[in-house]
C-alpha cells in the first residue's frame, strides 16, 4: 500500500513537473515565436524591396548606358555623314582616314566604315576585311536600313563570320538611295554589357526579340530561358520599364530575373542572379536570428526544466512536511485522548482505593481492641491487612502517576521541569520494563534548567524513545540508563538501552517518516520522525549512536533560554556531566 | 470531650461511614453529610463544629462552591479539602479561598487526624483572638 502510495506521488511529481515545463515553455517561446516571426517577416519584406529596387535602378542605368552607347555611336555616324558631302564618301583614302579618325578617339569602336548603294552593293569600303563589292541584298539590316533613316541591327555573324552589329545611315544622292555603314567592336559592346556583375553569380546579356543573343552570357549560355518569355510578354513585377521576377530554373535553383527593353524595344536587357546569392545578407541576418532563437529557446527549456524541477522538489518537501505534521497533530491528539481517559480512569479507581484502604484501617482500628488480641490467626489478618494497604498505595501512586500524565496535555509552551517529566514518563514504562526483565537506572542532574516546551510534546519524544528502548530489549532484558545533563546553555537527555543495536545503514534512515525494522502491523515508522520534528521544532537537535550488540543511545539537546538570575547563580565549572553540581540517581 | 468537632462532606456513602468510625475511634466527634447543600444546613443547626472534611468532587454543588459558602457565612469554621482529582488547580483554587490544606484520596488516617488537629487548633485560637479583642474593647468601653 505504501509503496502503491509512493508510485502515485512520484507520478503526480512527475505529471507536475512536465505540465509546468510545457506551461514555461509555452508562455514563454509563444511570444517570442510570434514576435519573431513577425520581425523577421516584416524584414525580409523590406529587405526584398530594398533589393528589387537596387537591382531594377541598376539594370535601368545600364540600360541606359547601353541604349547611351548606340545612340551615341550612331549619332556620331549621323554626324560624319551630315558634315561630308556625299562625294567624299566615293573616295576610299578618305574613308581610311575618317575610320581611322574614329578610331583614334573612340578606341576601336567602330571596327569599319563602307558606303552600300541602293542594289545591296558595297561600293566603298575601310576596315580590315575585304568586303568591297560585297553584296548585302538579301542581308536583314539592310532590308531594313533602307526603310528607314538610320537604323542600328541585331548582332549577327554575316559575311566575315563574326558577331557584330551594324550601324546604318540613309542618304539621297543623285537620285538614287545610299546606306553609310559601321560596325561596331562587338568586344567593346560586350565588355559594356558584362560590366554589370553583382556578387558571385550575377550577370548581363541582351536577348532580341527573336530571343537571340546579342551579348555572350558567362558559359556561352544561361538557364531559366522559358522566363525571359515572361519579360517579352510584359510580365512581371513592373517598375518604370523594369521588370523583376524570382522563379526557379530548369535546374531546380532559384533565380531572380531583372528585365529592362532597349534600342526602343527590340532588345530586352536581363540581369540575372541566384536569390540566395541576392539575398545573401538577409539570408545571413536570417540565420543569425534564427539561432539566437534557437539557442535562446534551449535556454528557457532548460531553465524551466530545471526550475520546475526545484519547485516540485519544494512542493514535494512541502507536502511531506504537511503529511508528517498531519501525522503529528493525529498523534498528539491520541496521546491527549489518552490522557484524558487516564485521567477519568485514575480518578473512579481513586474512591474505591480509598475506600478499600480505609476499610482495611478500620479492620486494623477494631483488631487493636482487646478482645481480638489474643486471636490464633491475628498475626496473620494483621499482614494480610498491610499488604492490603500496600497495594492500595501502589494503586494510588499508579493513578497519581496517570493523572499527572493527564495534566500535561497542552501543546502551549510552558516551563517543565525534565526531570519532573521524565520521572512522570519513567513511572508509566516501569510496569513494562520489570515485566521485560529491563532495569532503568536514573542519572539526572540535580540543578537541570527549567526549559521552556510543549509537556505533552516532551511526554511523547521520552515516551517514543523508552518505549523503543524497552522493544529492543524485550526478548533479552537489559538496562535502560536515563541521563540528563546540562551542559552550557542547552540541557542533554541520554536514553541508552543495551539492545541488540542497530547497522549503520539504518542509523542514517531512523529519522525518515515511515521507516521501521519492526514488525509489519507492530510500528508506523512515525515515532521518531515526529520525535525529530518536535526537537528540531524546539531549535535542539537528536543524535544516536548505536553499536551491534552493545545498544543504543539517543542524545536530546534542548536549548535553554535563561533568565539572568539563572545565569547568575549557574556555576562555571564543567566536568563529565556538564555543568552539575551533583548527580541525583536511582 | 472529643478532641475536635468535625462534619465529614462525601458523596460515596462508604467512605463516609469508615471515615467516622475511624475518626470516632480516634476521639473526633463527626457529623456526616453526603453533599453541599447538606453541609451547609448542617452547619447552620450548631456552632459546635470547628472544621470541615470537604470532598472536591460531588454532584449539584461541587466542593470548591461548598467551601466559598462555608467561608462566607462561617468564617471561622476550618476546612479541609479532601480530593480523588489530584488536579493541583483544585487545590490551588481552594487554598486561594480559604482552605485550611488539601488531601489526595486515599490518604492516611493519621495525616487526616494530623491535619483535623491543626485545623481545630487555628479555629480555637482565632476564637480566642477574637474574644480577647471583644474583651478588651469592652473595657475600653468601660474605662
Amino acid at each position: 500500500m505504501k509503496k502503491e502510495n509512493q508510485h502515485h506521488d512520484t507520478a503526480f511529481y512527475r505529471t507536475l513537473t512536465r505540465n509546468m515545463v510545457f506551461i514555461m515553455v509555452l508562455v514563454s517561446l509563444t511570444p517570442l515565436f510570434l514576435v519573431t516571426g513577425l520581425i523577421l517577416g516584416q524584414y525580409n519584406r523590406s529587405y526584398r524591396e530594398k533589393v528589387h529596387a537596387h537591382l531594377g535602378e541598376l539594370v535601368e542605368k545600364h540600360s541606359q548606358n547601353i541604349d547611351g552607347f548606340l545612340t551615341e555611336h550612331l549619332n556620331l555616324l549621323r554626324f560624319f555623314v551630315d558634315s561630308h558631302p556625299f562625294e567624299q564618301f566615293r573616295n576610299e583614302a578618305f574613308l581610311e582616314l575618317k575610320l581611322a579618325q574614329l578610331q583614334l578617339q573612340f578606341g576601336g569602336v567602330f571596327e569599319d566604315l563602307g558606303v552600300v548603294d541602293d542594289q545591296g552593293v558595297q561600293i566603298d569600303y575601310a576596315g580590315p576585311f575585304k568586303l568591297l563589292k560585297a553584296h548585302y541584298t538579301d542581308a536583314d539590316w539592310f532590308k531594313k536600313a533602307l526603310d528607314r533613316p538610320y537604323f542600328i541591327s541585331d548582332v549577327f555573324l554575316g559575311l566575315r563570320g563574326l558577331p557584330h552589329f551594324i550601324i546604318a545611315v540613309r542618304q539621297n544622292y543623285m537620285g538614287r538611295v545610299w546606306i553609310i555603314r559601321a560596325t561596331i567592336n562587338f568586344a567593346a559592346f560586350n565588355n559594356l554589357v558584362e560590366n554589370l556583375r553583382i556578387g558571385k553569380t550575377g550577370f548581363a546579356f541582351i536577348l532580341n526579340r527573336a530571343e537571340e543573343f546579342q551579348t555572350k552570357p558567362p558559359g556561352g549560355t544561361v538557364t531559366g530561358k522559358d522566363h525571359y518569355r515572361t519579360f517579352m510578354k510584359g510580365e512581371g513585377h513592373e517598375k518604370k520599364n523594369v521588370r523583376i521576377i524570382e522563379k526557379e530554373d530548369e535546374t531546380g535553383r532559384e533565380n531572380i530575373y531583372v528585365g529592362a527593353f532597349l534600342k526602343n524595344g527590340d532588345w530586352l536587357l536581363i540581369y540575372q542572379q541566384d536569390t540566395a546569392d541576392a539575398f545573401r545578407d538577409l539570408n545571413h541576418a536570417r540565420n543569425i536570428a534564427l539561432l539566437i532563437i534557437l539557442m535562446g529557446g534551449i535556454a528557457i527549456i532548460t531553465k524551466a526544466i530545471f526550475i520546475s524541477r526545484r519547485m516540485v522538489a519544494r512542493i514535494a518537501l512541502a507536502d511531506r512536511e504537511k503529511n508528517m505534521m498531519n501525522k503529528q497533530v493525529i498523534e498528539t491528539g491520541k496521546l491527549a485522548a489518552i490522557g484524558e481517559l487516564a485521567a477519568g480512569i485514575a480518578h473512579e479507581i481513586n474512591n474505591p482505593v480509598a475506600i478499600m484502604m480505609e476499610k482495611a484501617g478500620w479492620i486494623q482500628d477494631l483488631l487493636e481492641e482487646a478482645e481480638f488480641e489474643q486471636g490464633e490467626n491475628l498475626s496473620e489478618v494483621e499482614k494480610s491487612l498491610e499488604e492490603i494497604k500496600t497495594q492500595a498505595r501502589r494503586c494510588k501512586v499508579i493513578t497519581h502517576k496517570l493523572l499527572s500524565f493527564a495534566r500535561k496535555t497542552d501543546s502551549r509552551p510552558q516551563s517543565v521541569q525534565l526531570n519532573d517529566l521524565l520521572e512522570d514518563v519513567i513511572g508509566l514504562s516501569e510496569q513494562r520494563a520489570k515485566y521485560a526483565g529491563v532495569s532503568i537506572q536514573k542519572h539526572f542532574c540535580e540543578n537541570l534548567p527549567a526549559i521552556e516546551v510543549s509537556p505533552t510534546e516532551m511526554q511523547q519524544v521520552f515516551l517514543n524513545l523508552i518505549n523503543n528502548a524497552l522493544d529492543a530489549m524485550e526478548k533479552k532484558g537489559g538496562s535502560l540508563d536515563i541521563t540528563t545533563r546540562r551542559i552550557k546553555k542547552r540541557v542533554t537527555v541520554e536514553i541508552a538501552d543495551t539492545g541488540p543495536g542497530m547497522p549503520a545503514a539504518n542509523i542514517d534512515k531512523i529519522f525518515e517518516p515511515f521507516f521501521t525494522t519492526k514488525p509489519v502491523g507492530k510500528g508506523t515508522g512515525l515515532g521518531l520522525s515526529i520525535c525529530y520534528g518536535i526537537i528540531k521544532k524546539l531549535g535542539g537537535d537528536i543524535d544516536v549512536e548505536s553499536e551491534i550488540d552493545k545498544g543504543t543511545t539517543f542524545f536530546i539537546h534542548i536549548p535553554v533560554e535563561e533568565t539572568a538570575r539563572q545565569a547568575r547563580t549557574r556555576t562555571g565549572k564543567e566536568n563529565r556531566n556538564g555543568d552539575c553540581e551533583r548527580i541525583i540517581g536511582g | 470531650m472529643a478532641i475536635a468537632n468535625v462534619l465529614l462532606v462525601d458523596d460515596e456513602p462508604t467512605f463516609v461511614d469508615v471515615i467516622e468510625k475511624r475518626l470516632k475511634k480516634r476521639d473526633i466527634a463527626v457529623v456526616t453529610a453526603f453533599s453541599g447543600p447538606e453541609a451547609l444546613e448542617k452547619l447552620s443547626g450548631t456552632d459546635q463544629l470547628e472544621v470541615v472534611i470537604l470532598d472536591v468532587k460531588m454532584p449539584v454543588m461541587d466542593g470548591i462552591d461548598t467551601l466559598a459558602r462555608i467561608r462566607r457565612q462561617y468564617p471561622l469554621v476550618e476546612v479541609i479539602l479532601l480530593t480523588a482529582h489530584a488536579t493541583i488547580e483544585s487545590a490551588i483554587d481552594g487554598m486561594r479561598l480559604g482552605a485550611f490544606d488539601y488531601l489526595m484520596k486515599p490518604c492516611e488516617i493519621e495525616e487526616l487526624v494530623g491535619k483535623i488537629e491543626k485545623a481545630a487548633d487555628r479555629k480555637r485560637r482565632q476564637e480566642e483572638k477574637i474574644l480577647e479583642a471583644a474583651v478588651q474593647e469592652i473595657a475600653l468601653r468601660r474605662a
